[in-house]
């Protein structure tokens, strides 16, 4: 196996494109990849995308998007694992360089939304769910996670208000992200007012529908090591899966396919928990991050949200999550989000996060999820010097 | 979910709660998925839960999925069934402000969905506060 580097980062910014679809998204981002990367050519594409054909009509990406960005005839295909179809494209791109069949490789994550009405959306972004078992019964990925909040409540006494300060950090951290889709200060009062969707998640326990497009470019770490460059090295890369639906889980509190996930990459980049300086971590809703924290050993069982409510996740708290905004506010393109959380973590890393800086950040960790949990994907990325 | 073949083939288990027993370790097993989820075994004898459980958590609805619209806002839950497995459902018969965690209820057939006044009608479980 070869250490796998990532040496160019390119972004959109996350909102409603209308002007824009998914190809042109694509290509925004992948190019931006390149230019920072200074690369022509790359030997594969991976398209991370979760809803093209039910939003858009459009599948078969990975040609698609090759042909409109130049690279015609190189190998490209799409990768879908629901909300997890970004770092799964990262993690294929990584496979092919640590295994030696490809040097240089293009993850992009895109994800175009907003061409459907709200019902449409929540409708597609439900089969990430067991359309059997779950959807049919009229259950939204909303209440999904509702369920776990509502059972989280209950097993460990918290309040609806206690859940405030993940909202309240993701917006103060977007302020500062010029390509977060939100740039709006909340404060616990407008979150204990926010609308509800399915109790007890209102609207600002929720990450919003958006489009966008994430891209990096991945190549062996021994190209740019001694080049000037800084070196960000993909030290761990894990994929775990758990049950799809939330009743056939051993636990549903207790988010296994996330604790699988993260451990895993714990013991390939041989760190522990306390070593990581920034966690984006998936914040789709409020819980989903609380819970994320636990499965990750930064909080125990029932005290992630008491990790929050102490002020350890800001970005100088002990363990700085959404330092960009996070799924909450920077947006959430399902297929996108996991290549953003990456190229977040790596402008933390080269010191390129400007007033969200983490200081001195040299070891970050991303994690993926897709669905209710069933699809986890934790990458973890240091800084040599 | 509107496909007339599926909800015919999902008949045993939406009408009369037909799981599964794992023949290796005795697990009840529910929704059927022919091999055990605890030892791995294979798992294809039919068993008929009994219906009865208690909310183990509940939600309530009020922006649906397109096909749901007309019937929100409506709740629904995670039922512990007093054999072991957990499934998800409607919960009916009750207002939502009603509902608690733990609360016992039973199983009924109602609609789950119809598409439109010519279409299908699907049915399958819902559950409702156990009558005693």
């Amino acid at each position: 196996m070869r250490d796998v580097a990532v040496i160019g980062i390119g972004q959109t910014k996350v909102g409603e494109h209308w002007e824009k679809d998914l190809r042109h998204l694509a290509l925004e981002a992948l190019q931006a990849a390149m230019r920072d990367a200074e690369v022509e050519r790359v030997d594969a594409l991976y398209v991370g995308n979760m809803l093209s054909g039910e939003l858009t009509g459009q599948e078969h990406l990975g040609a698609l998007v090759a042909d409109f960005a130049g690279l015609r005839g190189v190998e490209a295909v799409k990768v879908e694992a629901a909300c997890g179809s970004g770092a799964a494209a990262l993690r294929l791109g990584y496979v092919a360089v640590a295994g030696g069949l490809a040097d240089v490789v293009l993850a992009v994550g895109v994800e175009k939304m907003t061409d459907a009405t709200g019902p449409e959306a929540t409708s597609a972004l439900a089969m990430a769910a067991d359309a059997d078992h779950e959807v049919a019964h009229g259950l939204t990925f909303v209440a999904l996670n509702a369920l776990l909040m509502r059972r989280y409540m209950y097993e460990y006494g918290y309040k609806k208000e206690d859940f405030a300060p993940f909202t309240v950090n993701a917006h103060a951290n977007g302020m500062n992200n010029p390509y977060a889709m939100f740039h709006t200060k909340v404060t616990p009062e407008a979150y204990a007012k926010a609308r509800m969707i399915a109790d007890p998640i209102n609207l600002l326990d929720s990450s919003p529908v958006a489009d966008g497009a994430a891209a990096v470019v991945l190549a062996p770490a021994d190209w740019v090591r001694g080049s000037g460059k800084p070196v960000v090295r993909i030290a761990a890369s894990a994929v775990a899966t758990d049950a799809v639906a939330l009743h056939d889980r051993r636990d549903p509190l207790a988010l296994e396919g996330a604790a699988l996930s993260a451990w895993r990459a714990y013991g390939q980049a041989g760190i522990r928990p306390e070593e990581v300086d920034l966690f984006e971590l998936h914040d789709a809703f409020s819980i989903m991050a609380a819970l994320s924290l636990e499965a990750a050993g930064f909080a125990r069982r029932g005290e992630g949200v008491r990790l929050a409510l102490d002020g350890e996740i800001t970005l100088r708290g002990r363990i700085p999550i959404a330092t960009m905004g996070g799924l909450k506010a920077r947006g959430h393109p399902v297929g996108a989000t996991g290549v953003y959380q990456v190229v977040e973590v790596v402008q933390q890393l080269r010191g390129e996060a400007g007033a969200n800086q983490v200081p001195d950040a040299r070891v970050g960790m991303a994690q993926n999820i897709g669905g209710s949990g069933a699809t986890v994907i934790t990458h973890i990325l240091i800084r040599e010097t | 979910m509107g496909l007339p073949s599926k909800n015919w083939r999902l008949r045993n288990q939406r009408y009369r709660l037909v799981g599964e027993i794992c023949e290796k370790c005795g697990t009840p097993i529910f929704p059927p998925r022919d091999v055990c989820p605890e030892c791995e075994g294979p798992a294809q004898t039919p068993y008929v839960f009994s219906g009865r459980g208690e909310v183990y958590s509940y939600s309530t609805v009020y922006h649906p999925p397109a096909e749901f619209e007309r019937y929100a806002p409506y709740t629904v839950a995670l039922v512990r069934l007093e054999e072991g497995p957990m499934l998800t459902a409607q919960l009916t018969d009750v207002a939502p402000e009603e509902v608690y965690i733990g609360m016992p209820v039973e199983m009924v057939t109602r609609q789950l969905q119809t598409e439109g006044d010519e279409g299908v009608i699907a049915y399958g479980y819902k559950f409702r506060p156990l009558i005693r």
